[in-house]
């Protein structure tokens, strides 16, 4: 596929789903908290395009606010994530000698963990909710912004222009902010594309094993988890937030991939 | 080899003590009181005085992670809270299953994406190698917490071909393996080709070309050799992800591993359990990413500690 098709498909996917989410109350059709147990799992009406829930509830608005939960559980996973990584890699990597092993050991550790299994320990010992789930995912989620900054500037300190810099007596502060930062925006944003789609999955995936947002609240994961019990009768409880998530994160990928193909390019 | 094995020995101990302290501290990290909150509210007080006395909680904090450490050398993880039998036993008696899967679903990411890669790389530009990156794209975007289930519908309810859940032959391996091995296999396909492509254009495939060595010995002896190398180091980090993955792969199908073990130790909040089966999980990924780093050496003796 074309890297440009590919990006403007992916966008526009991503698009879609960010206004979805954002307009919600304005986009759904039903209230998504709304219970009629007279018509619970309900396949296809006109009232309700893709069913309802064991509760009787509109699956296609819970889609869509569910949407909210995963979008913004990811956004502010990355933010926080690539604020804490910038942080300490832009230290490791300019200051380097003790400061920079102390910090790389740490970060070795922390990915001495398969990630989500970290994220799983720590939403279990301090309990569901959206805050803690943020927390554990921002744990393990720096440490990749951490390296990549790090191994950037590791790189660009030995340049004229930042010894230039440094001769004209520029505090470390101000040569990091302006002279190394922007030449990093480019592989951070890819890295945080797919930091994104990894935050959204890892969401989905402590949600399904009831670590997640607590109930009545409708997130992509719990959902998928509420309606494993009816796979026989009402498959259809599991299929759309599934496909809501593998869309999202199908398109960011997309997006991902795009964008690191024209920053290879770049550097070719 | 030798030297190289010490620099990656040393940076493997720092590693792995960093990886037990952070297990220790998980259940210091419980709000409130974790035996309040094990036990319940309801609890009597001699029940909590004796709980906080067998898990140590009573102890200076240096004494109990003194005592953590030196149970662990002994193979000692501490006594499960609603279980008979200590957490060292519960966890050697569901490890197997774990392994067993894990394996499986490495074989089965093998088994699909080697030839994919193949032939794509072989094919490139032509709709074989697109359907691969499509394969890739997708494998990549489909949660197993997701795949599983929809397996489950097509595979078990709608076609009969395969179990619903539980442990027994290779029928009752088919899904769960397929669904953990998927995402692998799309990684693999993606690593694998690129690689290929890459190997395909050095000029000791010319040269092999031009001394008229046959197509099949190009492949095999040159181009997929050299490829392998970035795959063992992806399988590696990828296989620590399966001991992970099983997590939620053996809660969808009722896989009786460490994963489902592990869930239903969260689930009945019994710590001591968890905090078992997160270590062993921990140090196997940390063991595995240690001799992939001995074993990459040795696939390619040009790799050294200074690279």
């Amino acid at each position: 596929m074309n890297n440009k098709l590919a990006f403007n498909i992916g966008a526009g996917i991503l698009l879609v789903l960010l206004a979805a989410a954002l307009f919600a109350p304005l986009v759904a059709p039903q209230n998504p908290f709304r219970q009629n147990l007279e018509q619970d799992l309900l396949a296809y009406s006109s009232a309700h395009p893709l069913g309802t829930d064991k509760l009787g509830r509109d699956i296609l608005s819970r889609v869509i606010y569910g949407g909210r939960i995963s979008l913004s559980v990811g956004v502010v996973t990355v933010a926080l994530s690539l604020t804490v990584g910038l942080a300490v890699g832009s230290l490791a990597g300019y200051c380097g000698g003790w400061v920079d092993h102390l910090l790389m050991r740490l970060v070795d550790i922390l990915l001495a963990f398969p990630g989500i299994l970290l994220a799983i320990a720590f939403t279990a010992v301090l309990g569901p909710g959206l805050d803690h789930v943020v927390l554990a995912l921002c744990l393990i989620g720096w440490t990749s912004y951490a390296r990549l900054v790090r191994g950037e500037i590791l790189g660009l300190r030995q340049r004229e222009f930042v010894q230039a810099a440094r001769a004209l007596g520029c505090p470390p502060a101000r040569i990091v902010r302006l002279h190394l930062l922007p030449s990093l925006w480019a592989p951070l944003m890819i890295q945080a594309t797919f930091g994104l789609a990894a935050a959204i999955v890892a969401e989905g995936s402590l949600s399904f094993l009831g670590l997640g947002v607590e109930p009545p609240t409708p997130s992509w994961g719990a959902m998928l988890n509420d309606g494993r019990q009816f796979l026989l009768v009402a498959p259809h409880l599991t299929s759309y937030p599934g496909l809501a998530i593998m869309v999202t994160v199908l398109a960011l990928n997309l997006v991902g991939d795009a964008l690191q193909e024209q920053l290879n390019a770049r550097n070719r | 080899m030798k030297r190289y094995f010490i620099h990656r020995l040393l940076l493997l101990l720092p590693t792995l003590l960093g990886a037990l302290t952070l297990v220790f501290g998980l259940i210091h990290l419980v709000p409130g009181d974790p035996v309040e909150v094990m036990l319940g509210e309801t609890a009597s007080a001699a029940d909590k005085q004796q709980l906080r006395q067998s898990l140590g909680l009573d102890q200076p904090l240096s004494t109990q992670y003194r005592k953590f450490l030196s149970g662990l050398v002994s193979g000692d993880l501490g006594q499960s809270l609603f279980e008979p039998a200590s957490v060292s036993e519960i966890i050697r008696a569901r490890l197997t299953a774990t392994l067993e899967l894990a394996l499986c679903a490495m074989l089965a990411a093998v088994m699909i994406s080697f030839p994919l890669a193949t032939l794509a790389a072989a094919r490139h530009g032509r709709w074989l190698d697109r359907c691969a990156l499509v394969f890739s794209l997708l494998g990549l975007s489909l949660p197993n917490f997701w795949l599983g289930p929809l397996l489950m519908i097509v595979f078990s309810i709608q076609l009969g071909w395969a179990p619903v859940s539980g442990r027994g032959g290779l029928s009752h391996l088919f899904l769960p393996a397929v669904t953990l091995g998927l995402g692998m296999a799309a990684i693999l396909t993606r690593i694998l080709r690129a690689g290929l492509l890459q190997a395909l254009q050095e000029d000791y495939i010319r040269t092999a070309r031009a001394k008229g060595l046959a197509e099949s010995a190009v492949w095999l002896k040159h181009t997929l050799r050299n490829a392998l190398l970035s795959v063992v180091t992806i399988m590696s980090l990828q296989f620590g992800g399966l001991l992970a993955g099983s997590l939620i792969t053996e809660t969808i199908f009722s896989w009786p591993g460490l994963g489902r073990l592990t869930v239903q130790a969260i689930q009945t909040r019994d710590y001591p359990l968890v905090q078992g089966c997160v270590l062993v999980i921990a140090v196997a990924y940390v063991l595995v990413n240690f001799f992939t780093d001995l074993l990459y050496q040795l696939v390619d003796p040009r790799v050294s500690y200074e690279q």
